[in-house]
């Protein structure tokens, strides 16, 4: 690549592709307050109207304002659309116009057939039968290569939420790349990229040489599609508005052509500082201009939509994109890296008012400067937006440049991928260890027909071992069947417009799930702390327990159950790691389901801890509801003893407390409460 | 000496400067109208801990409490004034931040053997905060079912200690918000120089509740919460009265 002109301090950032380099010999760290923000302009305040008036008639019409059901959604599918051309400062929509959501039927065509009838549209016939005949979808493919015991498996929910008949999502495209490169480098680089490849043609070298293809048609369309906004994206943004323009077109092409479950954007405001504090200095805008640009870019993540059916929306908990953008955060030689632009990004919350998109991820450290640290509690007092994550554990295995995917997934952004995996049912898993296989709600056979707990009362170490092996089995039909999953993915449902905009050789990271973590770590403590007897029915089917006496729950700082919890999760992830993974994928583990409890709390039976049938499993690793009575320190501290290395896709917990308990007024852990008689 | 106590608190934030590590012990001899732990009253029951047993629990967690500390509310704490010695020995060697929530109510000094205990627990107390109910001796009594007037004289013995002290004060619509005998509190509380804070608390109903459960008649059932904003306007009161004890002094 040859050098690029430019007055930015230059690095190995302008001969090959590495925004990070870019990054850190640019960046200015801000250690100020957030006094200089700016406020809506009338544009921003006249465009938001007309978003909350579209949001408006949306859920009058029933949730869905309108849909295609004829133009399959590519990068160039749809002309341009806009809100109001004239005010619009960053432009792009999915479709022709806002609030109508696209067509995407390469996930699955059912299922996108059923997100339109369901919402009272019909996807053409045209369409319909072209699937049908001549072009198969990621969904059939999975659905052509599962085994007896994998459809069982599914049907059962032991384990569930799988990405098999819509988009997998949760790969993060480094959107920055357009604006700091501009197409035409990029589509030379990836040449680059093809021309390098291995000459002996292994089925890897040909899907490789495939794929590099596939990603400089996306480039092109990417180019094509800005064009018919009026945009030339082909050479590296000149400003802040063309660089912000840049990187939301880069992330409108992939959320055109993938209905992901988590569609993040990255990490995008420091670098964008950049171009803002050039522009500051250079006279060419304000930073009410500035800021105008953000709040518009910001405005267009909230307006990405996405057709579902309300089976997925109960899954997800209401029809969530995930633009997660990850913010602040710490650099390797020590400086952090909150910027103007991290305010700027928060700013939008005052500006436009509280959104859950996009999902505002502040990456924490004890060393953020302290003014960072009280803007972001004043925004989370005021908006309840915000979501934190650990940024000193994740940064020494992440690096700077990582961005977090869906709600903790972390990943190098442009050099690794995940291939999202949901989740294995654990506790249902613990229901089968006892009854040697049979689903203790359907009674079918599903697992093997191991030996069954027998005797009238649950013996600790009987029921530790038959776990085991369950556990065992659980995890290898859950990773061959997410083997065949994202062999399909790739090949029916590939992300063109993402992984152009990744390196040639990325680091892929299996990802797979435990739900119910709490409620087997209560269970076994229950069986070992207290009497369990098991409740047979006619079938000699365990359906219910009684447990006499007290025991230790997790989620009260106690070891005795918190050692248990840990134990799951490294036998679970001993069991994952010991298997083969599509593209040698390297396994993760994540203890994070934040909306899809209920569900699966629906598909269980009743558990030794006293859960009973159908009671919503709790949220990530949270301790279950109101077992946890020894405050919010005691529950943290049962969260964090989880290890982290065995679970390196992400450990949540849902913490919700009245804003009352945080402290006096708006003064959260404030200290003293001043005796101020001056007023 | 072992605590009887309630419960264990790890992540209280209104009780005392930064995040604290709440201890409620069982037992008090009030019985305040509106008190919102009545399962706390009993002089029995509860669980018997000793000292360097709570302090492992803090100290597993240490982090959170880096601006914090330790506070032992209930209950009333000083009806164990032993336990209270041991534990805030043990955490001033430990440079823990040490504080007592309490009604002052078993403070005297006609009761010798008290006095010589609140001798030894003073010096390793770093705050008081002192819930004066009302400031009026006749209201007081109908309220509490106890006089109070050790319970002023307590804060004159913590200035003389040197011990901060912040007066808490709760606010209930029709018992405790007439601005006459407000701004007569602060008058009173205006002459102690050990006071570094105010808290004024709105009255809540939110444990009326646990009256039912426990089966407890609840005095003050129908008075409705204290407006918050209100509040803030019953907090100035107060404070004139503050400023006016403070003009006379100057």
């Amino acid at each position: 690549m040859k050098p690029i002109e430019t007055d930015f301090v230059r690095g190995k950032w302008d001969r090959e592709v590495n925004v990070r380099d870019f990054i850190q010999r640019n960046y200015h760290p801000y250690d100020g307050d957030e006094s200089f923000l700016a406020g809506p302009t009338q544009n921003t305040k006249d465009l938001w109207a007309m978003v909350l008036d579209l949001q408006k008639k949306e859920r009058e019409a029933g949730g869905v304002l309108d849909m295609d059901t004829k133009v399959i959604s590519t990068i160039t599918s749809h002309g341009p659309g806009y809100l109001d051309k004239s005010k619009e400062t960053i432009v792009g929509f999915q479709t022709d116009k806002p609030f109508k959501r696209s067509l995407q039927p390469y996930g699955g065509i059912r299922m996108a057939e059923k997100a339109c009838s369901d919402n009272g549209y019909e996807v053409d016939p045209e369409i319909s039968e072209f699937f049908a005949t001549h072009r198969k979808t990621h969904n059939a493919g999975c659905f052509d290569a599962y085994n007896q015991e994998m459809r069982a498996c599914r049907s059962s929910h032991i384990i569930t939420g799988l990405p098999d008949a819509y988009g997998r999502g949760r790969i993060i495209g480094d959107y920055r790349r357009v604006a700091l490169y501009g197409i035409d480098r990029l589509i030379e680089d990836k040449q680059a990229q093809k021309d390098s490849t291995g000459r002996v043609m292994t089925d890897d070298v040909i899907r490789l040489r495939e794929e590099l293809s596939e990603q400089m048609t996306a480039l092109k369309l990417m180019k094509e599609m800005a064009a018919s906004y009026g945009c030339d994206i082909s050479n590296p943004a000149t400003n802040v508005q063309e660089a912000i323009q840049a990187v939301y077109f880069g992330y409108l092409c992939a959320v055109k052509e993938q209905n992901g479950a988590a569609m993040s954007l990255g990490r995008t405001s420091t670098f964008l500082d950049i171009y803002a504090e050039r522009d500051l200095a250079n006279g060419t805008f304000t930073e009410e201009q500035i800021q105008e640009f953000v709040d518009h870019f910001i405005m267009k993540l909230r307006c990405v939509k996405f057709a579902r059916t309300p089976e997925y929306n109960q899954i997800f908990a209401g029809d969530p994109v995930w633009v997660t953008e990850s913010l602040g955060g710490v650099g390797v030689d020590g400086r952090h890296m909150v910027t103007k632009m991290s305010f700027r990004y928060l700013n939008t919350l005052t500006n436009l008012g509280p959104s859950p998109e996009p999902n505002l991820t502040v990456l924490w450290s004890t060393r953020l400067p302290a003014n960072w640290k009280k803007y972001c509690a004043k925004m989370s007092i005021q908006t309840s937006s915000i979501q934190y994550e650990n940024d000193d554990l994740m940064r020494v295995t992440h690096g700077d440049d990582y961005g977090i995917a869906c709600c903790v997934s972390s990943m190098v952004i442009g050099k690794e991928m995940q291939f999202f995996g949901a989740r294995a049912n654990v506790a249902k898993c613990l229901l089968y260890a006892l009854n040697g296989g049979v689903d203790e709600v359907t009674k079918k056979q599903v697992g093997p027909k191991y030996r069954p707990v027998s005797g009238d009362v649950l013996d600790y170490d009987d029921v530790m071992e038959k776990f085991t092996d369950m556990l065992e089995w659980q995890a290898d039909v859950y990773v061959n069947t997410l083997n065949i999953i994202h062999y399909m993915h790739d090949k029916y449902c590939y992300e063109r417009a993402e992984m152009a905009l990744h390196d040639r050789d990325v680091k892929r990271y299996f990802a797979t799930g435990v739900a119910g973590l709490s409620i087997v770590a209560d269970s076994l403590s229950a069986i070992k702390y207290a009497k369990v007897e098991p409740i047979r029915d006619e079938d000699g089917v365990i359906v219910d327990f009684k447990t006499t006496g007290d025991f230790p729950k997790y989620g009260n700082d106690d070891d005795r159950v918190d050692l248990i919890a840990q134990e799951i999760v490294h036998k679970f992830m001993t069991a994952v790691r010991r298997h083969h993974t599509y593209r040698n994928g390297i396994p993760t583990t994540s203890i994070l389901t934040i909306t899809s409890n209920v569900t699966y709390g629906k598909a269980t039976g009743n558990t030794p801890d006293g859960r009973k049938k159908g009671q919503p499993f709790a949220p990530g690793a949270n301790p279950m509801h109101g077992r946890d009575t020894h405050g919010a320190v005691a529950s943290l501290s049962s969260v964090s003893k989880l290890p982290f290395n065995d679970a390196q896709d992400g450990i949540s917990n849902t913490f919700t407390i009245i804003p009352s308990a945080l402290g006096k007024e708006d003064k959260v852990f404030s200290g003293d409460i001043e005796l101020d008689l001056n007023k | 000496m072992q605590g009887r106590i309630h419960s264990l608190e790890s992540f209280g934030t209104v009780d005392g400067p930064g995040v604290r590590f709440v201890v409620f012990v069982q037992g008090c001899p009030m019985r305040c109208a509106y008190c919102h732990n009545p399962d706390t009253w009993a002089m029995t029951g509860g669980t018997m801990m000793e000292p360097a047993e709570i302090l492992e629990q803090y100290e597993r967690n240490i982090s959170f409490y880096k601006d914090g500390g330790i506070t032992v509310t209930g209950g009333e704490p000083l009806m164990q004034p032993d336990f209270l010695i041991d534990l805030f020995t043990l955490a001033k060697q430990k440079n823990i931040h040490t504080c007592i929530d309490t009604s002052g109510i078993a403070f005297n000094r006609d009761n010798a053997a008290f006095m010589e205990k609140m001798e030894r627990l003073m010096p390793v107390t770093n705050l008081v905060m002192l819930d004066i109910k009302h400031i009026d001796p006749e209201k007081h009594l109908e309220l509490t079912g106890q006089p109070n007037e050790h319970i002023l004289d307590f804060c004159k013995y913590l200035e003389e200690k040197n011990v901060d002290m912040w007066i808490r004060h709760v606010v209930v619509p029709g018992i405790t918000d007439d601005d006459k005998y407000l701004e007569k509190l602060g008058y009173f509380i205006g002459q102690f120089h050990n006071l570094k804070a105010l808290d004024v608390l709105p009255y809540h109903t939110m444990g009326e509740k646990k009256y039912e459960s426990l089966g407890i008649p609840y005095k003050l059932h129908g008075v409705p919460p204290m407006d918050k904003n209100k509040v803030i306007e019953k907090k100035q009161v107060i404070l004139n009265g503050i400023r006016k004890r403070r003009e006379e002094n100057a």
